[in-house]
């Protein structure tokens, strides 16, 4: 009980500076902040509202675990962006062009954006393997690569209008859609959500997370993972392979990028269009920091993020800035990063202590001297 | 002989650290102008005295004096303002940076805001045609050979004005042409007045470049003698030490199966030195083979190589009669292979992971530790419980992170999950380095008794206690080579010594 109050210290901190901050900023352009929050707390609570946020908290969440798969070994895909791009455009073409059993439908989907995404991340795989290619560099180059393959295979093959304003993959018929999942607000005894439905993808998300979480923390690969990141030497003495590591984490990061689109084009647009949502990837390193990579606080993270971008709406109407909402974000992540790391030195110092008190009796081995 | 013929004199230097006396009523003097070698093993206090010349660490009482005069350094910036630099054996440069950045970085000239290359410029090349050291103050040092970076190192301590130069192992990085260039250089550096102290384990080279020779062992400098008076064999022999100790007169459970069998073993470092040179030899089933030498003649890369983290060039690895040489580091693992790395932090310990996990490391595919691909934690923590009890190991519990023990404490906990592993062959690299007498005694025992039971074990040790004590054969590497087998009951100072630092032997032995 008292470990669980420590790791919520850090983030509770953390979201408070960050709302002082946003207080002072909105002082500073004229505007009450407890009136601000007052609006963007009424609004963001309605049934509606939190149909939209999990929405919005799907894709981000889905976004930081790809990220954090990557981070488990101390590697930065900071790629997913053109993976998921690139994957969602060959699953919407996939899917469109097909029309099968349902549940199947669904599968290929999926399948398609899982391969596309673990092969568009596995060339900064193959890169470092071979190569030695920083997978920094590597995953933001195919990023840039990975817009421009999405718009010439839109605009010259997969496109039903080229000439249209906003061109799109065929549309997923019904087969290949996710019915929505609203049924659970009256279930529950809320109200249903108007003009939005809350998306079926939810629940692969969930499979996802707890995934991640048997995988990172209860599988040998898991441990094998985090031995890699944690200190190479050691994990291939152990009987680690460090290439093979790195190929692994690179398509599993990659395959689970390839789905961050899924939600959106299940649930809502039916297809790849060219206005299909951007700036997940990105936005999923965010999580994954705010989340400090544990499975369950990602999700709160991309909870936390949807609700502040869906009250942001509330703001615009209220002629209140709602780039307000931008510095939560960004400040609540830097705060978050150094909060851990505060309450991490103040825990490691206690357990040190407490190993000390241990090993009183025995003062003369102490450190090792190089002489 | 007056003070003011001496560059440097030590005298009664002491410094303890905990539960370790590096450096004992330590003297030393260096006469101005001379090229003075200080020859001593591993832990002998070499290092930890020139640290203190350097300024890097205060001894616990004695005094320095610097041409005569008695002086206190806090840092390394007092020892410079006396005109003493020091050269480290790992070098430290910037890849990026060009010689001529590196050698003002931290010292950089000025005009009003900008810097002032040419001066130092002007200055280098001043220096180097000085002192015959030849260098392209442009070249970016990424592109410069071992040797040419060494030269960057040692013009940067001359450029702060340094009289006084103490180089740290200075050849044990360099191929033989390489080595006698940095003579010729050490000595047009003394025909213009600098002193030199350098540290070396390769007695050969100490007696043709220097002028006189200082003798540490066990923190204490035990002989002070001009080249012309020793022999490199009486060197040897006042390295290791007159009195070896004997072994233990246990019976030999040594066996007549062959459970680790190397033959040929060969590689080389990333810049094409030989690491590993040809390398053969049989440990059999309940027998310890011990591998002496000086650290970094090819120890660590046997071992990795043994282990197949490093690959072979050439030669073969054979385990219970099956060849293992293209196997990955797991197969080996998993077929009995146990490791005691030498280098725990780097190679043995995840140390923000609690222990249990730390148990794990090197057997997470088997029983107790895994279970149908997933980890087994109820099975890692009951026999990490055993281990801590077993091997004594001081910790609170088992959740706790590695890092939280002292470090003794960690190497009873890698021997210790090694030893209950049941390996077929242990490869043990210093296996009692940093921990007090009494653990060591325990781990000593426990590898005797895993002997008896038909262990086969690779000892490596700079110990030569732990060395002479518990191996049944003994082999002394130099240069990445075997260079000798030698009986451990029958081992003399003299031949060990002379192994150890690359010494010819004349007389068979």
């Amino acid at each position: 009980m008292k470990k669980l109050g420590l790791a919520l210290l850090a983030p509770i901190v953390a979201l408070a500076f960050a709302i002082g901050v946003a207080a002072l900023a909105l002082l500073a352009v004229g505007v009450n902040p407890g009136e601000a929050f007052g609006l963007m707390w009424d609004f963001g609570t309605t049934s509606t509202s939190i149909a939209s946020i999990v929405n919005r908290a799907i894709p981000l969440y889905i976004s930081a675990v790809a990220v954090a798969i990557g981070f488990q070994m101390k590697m930065f895909n900071i790629g997913v962006e053109g993976q998921y791009l690139v994957a969602a455009l060959f699953a919407g073409w996939v899917g469109g062009s097909i029309a099968i059993w349902a549940p199947l439908h669904i599968l290929v989907v999926i399948a398609v954006a899982v391969f596309v995404g673990a092969l568009w991340a596995g060339i900064a795989g193959v890169l470092k393997v071979t190569r030695g290619v920083n997978e920094v560099v590597a995953t933001i180059m195919l990023n840039f690569i990975g817009f421009s393959v999405v718009g010439y295979f839109l605009g010259n093959f997969f496109a039903v209008d080229s000439g249209a304003l906003n061109q799109s993959t065929p549309l997923l018929p019904e087969s290949g859609q996710i019915p929505g999942l609203n049924w659970i607000f009256t279930v529950f005894g809320f109200t249903e959500p108007k003009g939005t439905e809350l998306q079926g993808f939810l629940i692969v998300a969930i499979l996802i997370g707890i995934g991640y979480y048997v995988l990172v923390w209860k599988t040998r690969f898991g441990f094998d993972l985090r031995a890699s990141g944690a200190n190479p030497g050691a994990a291939k003495m152990s009987g680690v392979n460090p290439k093979k590591m790195i190929m692994y984490t690179m398509l599993l990061s990659g395959g689970v990028a390839g789905m961050v689109g899924l939600s959106t084009m299940f649930g809502k647009l039916h297809a790849y269009t060219q206005d299909f949502p951007r700036g997940l990837g990105f936005a999923g390193i965010a999580v994954a920091l705010l989340g400090r990579n544990g499975a369950i606080g990602m999700a709160l993270g991309a909870l936390l993020f949807g609700f502040m971008e869906r009250s942001a709406l509330i703001l615009d109407l209220n002629n209140i800035p709602k780039e307000v909402v931008q510095i939560i974000q960004g400040v609540v992540v830097l705060a978050v990063v150094i909060a851990y790391e505060v309450v991490d030195r103040w825990i490691k110092a206690r357990e040190i202590k407490a190993a000390n008190a241990a090993t009183q009796a025995f003062r003369s081995d102490g450190e090792e001297v190089a002489a | 002989m007056t003070d003011s013929d001496q560059a440097i004199q030590l005298i009664d230097i002491t410094k303890t650290y905990p539960g370790v006396l590096a450096n004992d009523d330590v003297n030393l003097s260096v006469g101005l102008g001379d090229i003075h070698a200080i020859v001593g093993e591993n832990g002998a206090g070499k290092s930890t005295l020139m640290n203190i010349l350097y300024g890097m660490q205060s001894p616990d009482s004695g005094t320095i004096k610097v041409r005569g005069v008695e002086d206190v350094f806090h840092s390394p910036k007092d020892a410079i303002a006396q005109g003493i630099g020091m050269v480290h054996q790992h070098f430290m440069l910037a890849d990026n940076l060009t010689v001529l950045e590196n050698i003002i970085l931290g010292d950089e000239p000025t005009k009003g805001l900008a810097l002032n290359y040419s001066f130092a410029k002007d200055k280098i090349n001043t220096l180097a045609e000085q002192y015959g050291m030849p260098l392209d103050p442009d070249a970016m040092v990424e592109f410069l050979t071992i040797g040419q970076r060494q030269r960057v190192e040692i013009m940067k301590v001359l450029y702060r004005g340094a009289t006084i130069l103490i180089l740290d192992e200075p050849t044990a990085v360099l191929v033989p042409q390489e080595v006698d260039d940095l003579f010729d250089s050490l000595k047009e550096l003394q025909a213009e007045g600098v002193t030199i102290i350098f540290i070396s384990h390769k007695l050969d080279e100490v007696l043709s470049v220097s002028d006189a020779i200082t003798v540490m062992r066990g923190g204490k400098t035990v002989a002070s003698v001009v080249p012309s008076d020793v022999t490199a064999h009486q060197l040897a022999e006042l390295m290791v030490g007159s009195e070896l100790p004997t072994p233990e007169t246990s019976e030999s459970t040594v066996t007549d199966i062959v459970e680790l069998s190397v033959s040929g073993l060969t590689n080389y470092h990333s810049d094409g030195r030989i690491a590993v040179d040809n390398v053969s030899f049989e440990i059999h089933q309940g027998e310890i083979v011990g591998i002496a030498g000086v650290d970094g003649n090819g120890q660590s890369e046997l071992v990795d190589t043994i282990m197949g983290v490093r690959d072979a060039a050439a030669g073969e690895v054979v385990l219970s009669g099956v060849d293992i040489t293209t196997d990955g580091t797991k197969d080996r693992r998993e077929d009995g292979i146990g490791i005691i790395p030498g280098d725990r932090h780097r190679q043995g310990l995840l140390l923000d992971s609690s222990l249990w996990e730390n148990a794990m490391l090197g057997h997470q595919t088997q029983p107790p530790f895994e279970k149908h691909g997933f980890v087994d934690k109820k099975g890692a923590k009951r026999r990490t419980t055993d281990i801590v009890e077993r091997f004594d190991v001081r910790t609170p519990n088992v959740d706790v992170p590695a890092a939280a023990l002292s470090g003794g404490n960690q190497q009873k906990l890698i021997v210790g999950k090694e030893m209950m592993a049941s390996p077929k062959v242990l490869i043990a690299s210093h296996p009692t380095r940093g921990i007090d007498v009494g653990a060591q005694a325990a781990i000593w025992k426990e590898l005797r008794d895993a002997r008896a039971g038909g262990l086969a074990v690779l000892l490596i040790s700079a110990d030569l206690e732990e060395l002479i004590g518990l191996s049944d054969t003994l082999l002394v590497m130099f240069d990445g080579a075997i260079a000798a087998e030698l009986e451990p009951a029958s081992v003399t100072p003299k031949t060990l010594g002379s192994h150890m630092t690359g010494v010819k032997v004349e007389e068979a032995s």
